[in-house]
């Protein structure tokens, strides 16, 4: 397959951009799309240009490292699918593909395709945790907890942080990535005894960031690979109003 | 042959997080979900006021007498109780910081949302969602220009053609027997219909009582009463204007 790919170039934070267009004349169908970024790579450095510099882990959906805006949408056309499980045979021979990084005044563009996105791993330290002594894990079934209940903060807990939500969102807003931490913990027993608490600052430190307000358009949902659902938003807001009146 | 490996800025000194205010209601005002929670109280009790407001405005099918009295009933709800016009005010106050609370933590979201997101992505994103959902802004800056007029025409009198205070049939049908007026109220209702559309269904997921049993449920009401208001309150005018109200 013969694409061409038009990739945001940017050398470093203060730089400012553009979108530079690469041939890639042999693309292989069953490539991933960073296998076909790691091909035109292979080619830019062989001719001893600087290659595209894009975040990549593990390579199977499950790190949250990997993600790039391809034609506008956060991850790629293909729905709940990480850009590292994205294939190229979802395109066309003689396609050409938009790669832009995640867009948001949070998420800082260090070179390319690569962004920073500490503002999430500061939202997790405010509160995306349950405090618990160090020791053996204590067992399982001491803690019943309903089906249901399991399900939803299971549901929930494969939230992989990648940023799609923010990527997506018109207003650059971190609601679904919080509202999953919260979804999450707060409906399981072991996340009850610091519920109002973990709202509270999760919420601050999300604002804090300067992402955006949640006006509920819902993109966030579509473009979220692990298809972390707006009722975890609904959960948030809840919890929130919640702690706020000062119930524990 | 050099390859640049790409290295994390240091980060820089960031500010220490601001420490959260003694005070929880100022917390709360201060958190976008906080302003957004304002915005779905006020938002529905607007909604509550308009299904009144368009309830009261059929009764002009009823002839000029019928509505006139209906018109100046509304000056004298809770007499003896209250003094004349008391509760007027009371709801027109009430409406009037329902109205502010909402334009206010309206306009320092959108400030904050447009901020957040300053770069638009080269390859537009196909927007999934409606287009009620995204005209939002402006179908609420129309909405809050239109309220302006509104008074003017009606409550105030100011730009009513017939503008006889008591005469509320009269000044209805003054106003709306020109066609651009009844044109700035159709196009307005229209914006009321979308605006309601998702600010119903976006004030139930604000404020936590949406759950995916109710989901359907919620959109179809949000709907309903969005047609039902727009329907409500345009034919009024159209009838005007048709000349089966004169």
């Amino acid at each position: 397959m013969k694409l061409t790919l038009r990739i945001w170039r940017q050398a470093s934070p203060d730089e400012p951009g553009r979108m530079v267009a690469y041939e890639v004349p042999d693309a292989n169908p069953d490539m991933s799309f960073l296998e076909l970024l790691d091909v035109l790579n292979e080619r830019l450095t062989l001719e001893g240009d600087d290659p595209v510099s894009f975040d990549h882990d593990c390579r199977e959906g499950i790190c949250g490292a990997c993600g790039v805006v391809i034609n506008g949408q956060a991850h790629g056309p293909r729905e709940r699918t990480t850009t590292c499980q994205l294939h190229i045979r979802e395109f066309n021979d003689g396609d050409v593909i938009d790669v832009e990084p995640w867009r948001s005044v949070a998420f800082g563009v260090i070179k390319d395709l690569m962004v920073d996105r500490s503002g999430l791993d500061r939202i997790i330290q405010a509160g995306g945790y349950i405090s618990a002594p160090t020791g053996s894990a204590p067992e399982a079934h001491s803690t019943p907890v309903p089906k249901p209940i399991a399900d939803t903060a299971f549901d929930n807990a494969t939230c992989i942080g990648c940023g799609a939500c923010v990527a997506a969102c018109p207003n650059g807003s971190s609601m679904l990535f919080t509202s999953a931490k919260v979804a999450h913990l707060n409906s399981l027993p072991q996340g009850a005894p610091e519920r109002a608490e973990r709202v509270l600052n999760l919420v601050e430190a999300m604002d804090a960031e300067g992402f955006g307000g949640c006006t509920n358009t819902g993109e966030c949902t579509v473009a979220c690979p692990k298809g972390i659902p707006m009722d975890s938003i609904a959960t948030l807001n809840r919890e929130y109003l919640r702690a706020s009146l000062g119930r524990k | 042959m050099a390859v640049t490996t790409p290295t994390r800025p240091a980060p820089a000194a960031r500010p220490p997080r601001p420490k959260r205010s003694s005070s929880a209601p100022l917390n709360f005002w201060r958190s976008t979900i906080g302003k957004k929670t304002v915005m779905a109280v006020t938002g529905a009790l607007m909604l509550l006021f308009l299904i009144v407001h368009m309830l009261g405005n059929l009764k002009i099918f009823f002839g000029p007498t019928d509505f006139d009295h209906y018109a100046h009933w509304l000056r004298t709800i809770g007499e003896p109780v209250l003094h004349g016009a008391w509760f007027l005010w009371i709801m027109r106050v009430g409406l009037g910081l329902a109205v502010i609370l909402h334009v206010v933590s309206a306009y320092q979201l959108s400030r904050r949302d447009l901020k957040a997101r300053p770069t638009k992505y080269v390859h537009h994103q196909r927007a999934r969602a409606s287009y009620a959902t995204h005209i939002m802004r402006y179908g609420g800056i129309t909405l809050a220009l239109f309220i302006v007029y509104h008074l003017l025409d009606f409550t105030t009198l100011t730009l009513n053609r017939h503008g006889v205070e008591g005469a509320a049939y009269d000044n209805v049908v003054s106003s709306f027997s020109v066609w651009w007026v009844t044109v700035i109220y159709i196009v307005a209702m229209l914006s009321l219909g979308l605006h309601i559309q998702h600010g119903f269904w976006s004030a139930a997921q604000t404020l936590g009582v949406n759950r995916p049993s109710r989901d359907r449920a919620l959109k179809a009401t949000a709907t309903t009463l969005a047609v039902l208001l727009t329907a409500g309150f345009i034919v009024v005018p159209v009838a005007v204007l048709a000349g089966l109200v004169d």
